[in-house]
């Protein structure tokens, strides 16, 4: 969806504002917050590319004031409710219902350290034919699906050219919304700072993004 | 749908958890939207935790464990020792640049068969930058959690469209000769820039070396300063 997440080129946001010894958390409330969706996690009723999609659809005034822990727990609400783990209700009272047989989490301290390097799973050891070659001229699809995608709108329509064929993933447009993985290969694709801004930009300097197999057309 | 889930969100992050009802109907408006900021996280975040513990979906140990782990265990350290291992080994770092997970696994930072990772290099002629600009996506495994300012709105937008401007604002002013690759993380692979290695360094071992590379010069935001005169190596 063109969202306000979808922010690559705006301009006027204000400057970076850099704080030095930043902790990781600067409340307690936040690592709860991200280490419950990391347990969560682990009953696999959903994927990361969801949890993105939850955040994405916030109200863009909403989206751009709350905090990213606060976009963390609303989205963690959403899935919880959605995916059938809690209801809406067990939110609201903060117990569960009548009745509710306890479950055995899945995560466990011990698992924790062979869990964390293969948190995302996203790659599929499938065997595919590349659609593209490394080197191609490739054109990036000028789509604006209303769902989840990763093909940002600064580069729709751009031309760029195959970096690196990085083997085969799952697609997030279909895997946000639980309609299959579509599993593809992703390319890191190299554009040209002047193809994606204009003459004003540094002739050498370049973007690269990762783009699947079905952003894609040959140029 | 869209608009009723976004409705459902926006309750969601508005009232205390009374009203997540995702059968609102379309009664979407700025004055509504203004409201969403919740008031109280810190109780309705422990009232979850509370319900999730209660009903067997987490292990509160697991989640004091994992909480240790990316306050205190993986964090940029990790990215420092890799970079300062391909400085005074080339072998390595050729490894490295061809198979992040393959030379990152001698570490026990990634699996091989796990999550991807690429390291792209800094020379005197090409300087690269990392950013999601759509949500925050970060490597993990070798800098931790990423900082506020990496997931904020200036830095997403800007990174892309005039990346020379960002460095300024962290004190790097490029020479216009100098190659700017930016790397946007838009799929499930995660970034790391491998930063030059700075003069007068020579004498220095790998952990010395490890000891100068800053998480900033990871993601490439900034270049490693060569060691302070005077202080002793």
């Amino acid at each position: 969806m063109n969202g306000i997440h979808d922010m690559g080129g705006m301009q006027d946001m204000g400057p970076i504002e850099y704080e030095k010894g930043e902790p990781v958390f600067h409340a307690p409330w936040e690592s709860r917050v991200f280490a419950m969706f990391l347990a969560a996690s682990a009953w696999r009723k959903w994927n990361l590319d969801a949890f993105r999609h939850t955040r994405e659809v916030l109200p863009p005034d909403g989206y751009l004031r709350v905090s990213y822990y606060e976009q963390w727990f609303s989205g963690l609400l959403d899935l919880l409710v959605r995916r059938g783990l809690a209801t809406a209700a067990e939110i609201a009272s903060g117990v569960p219902a009548p009745g509710t047989a306890k479950a055995t989490p899945p995560l466990t301290p011990d698992r924790i350290p062979a869990a964390l390097p293969n948190r995302i799973r996203a790659k599929r050891d499938v065997e595919m034919s590349p659609r593209f070659q490394i080197g191609q001229r490739v054109r990036a699809r000028n789509i604006n699906p209303v769902g989840h995608t990763r093909l940002p709108r600064y580069a729709r329509g751009k031309f760029g050219m195959v970096d690196r064929d990085h083997g085969v993933f799952v697609f997030p447009d279909t895997n946000a919304h639980f309609l299959g993985e579509k599993p593809q290969h992703v390319y890191s694709v190299r554009f040209a700072a002047r193809e994606l801004w204009g003459e004003q930009a540094p002739q050498k300097d370049s973007v690269y993004l990762d783009m699947w197999d079905d952003y894609l057309d040959p140029a | 749908m869209t608009t009723n889930r976004r409705d459902f969100l926006a309750s969601a992050v508005t009232a205390a958890g009374a009203a997540l009802t995702p059968e609102l109907p379309h009664t979407h408006t700025h004055d509504h939207e203004h409201q969403a900021v919740p008031s109280d996280p810190a109780l309705r975040v422990k009232a979850l935790e509370s319900l999730l513990v209660e009903k067997g979906l987490v292990d509160r140990a697991a989640l004091d464990a994992l909480v240790d782990t990316y306050e205190n265990k993986i964090g940029p350290r990790n990215g420092a020792r890799v970079v300062a291992r391909a400085w005074v080994d080339p072998a390595y770092k050729t490894r490295l640049l061809a198979d992040a997970n393959d030379a990152m696994a001698d570490f026990g930072y990634l699996s091989k068969q796990g999550d991807r990772m690429v390291v792209v290099e800094n020379t005197s002629s090409v300087h690269n930058l990392i950013v999601c600009t759509l949500c925050s996506c970060y490597p993990w495994p070798v800098l931790g959690l990423p900082p506020v300012w990496y997931k904020s709105a200036p830095y997403r937008s800007r990174s892309v469209i005039d990346p020379r401007g960002v460095l300024r604002e962290f004190g790097l002013d490029l020479p216009a000769d100098v190659e700017v690759r930016v790397w946007d993380s838009t799929a499930e692979l995660r970034y790391l820039v491998l930063p030059e290695r700075p003069a007068g360094t020579e004498h220095l071992n790998e952990e010395q070396l490890a000891a100068l590379v800053t998480r900033d010069s990871m993601v490439g935001v900034t270049k490693v300063a060569p060691p302070q005169a005077g202080v002793s190596s």
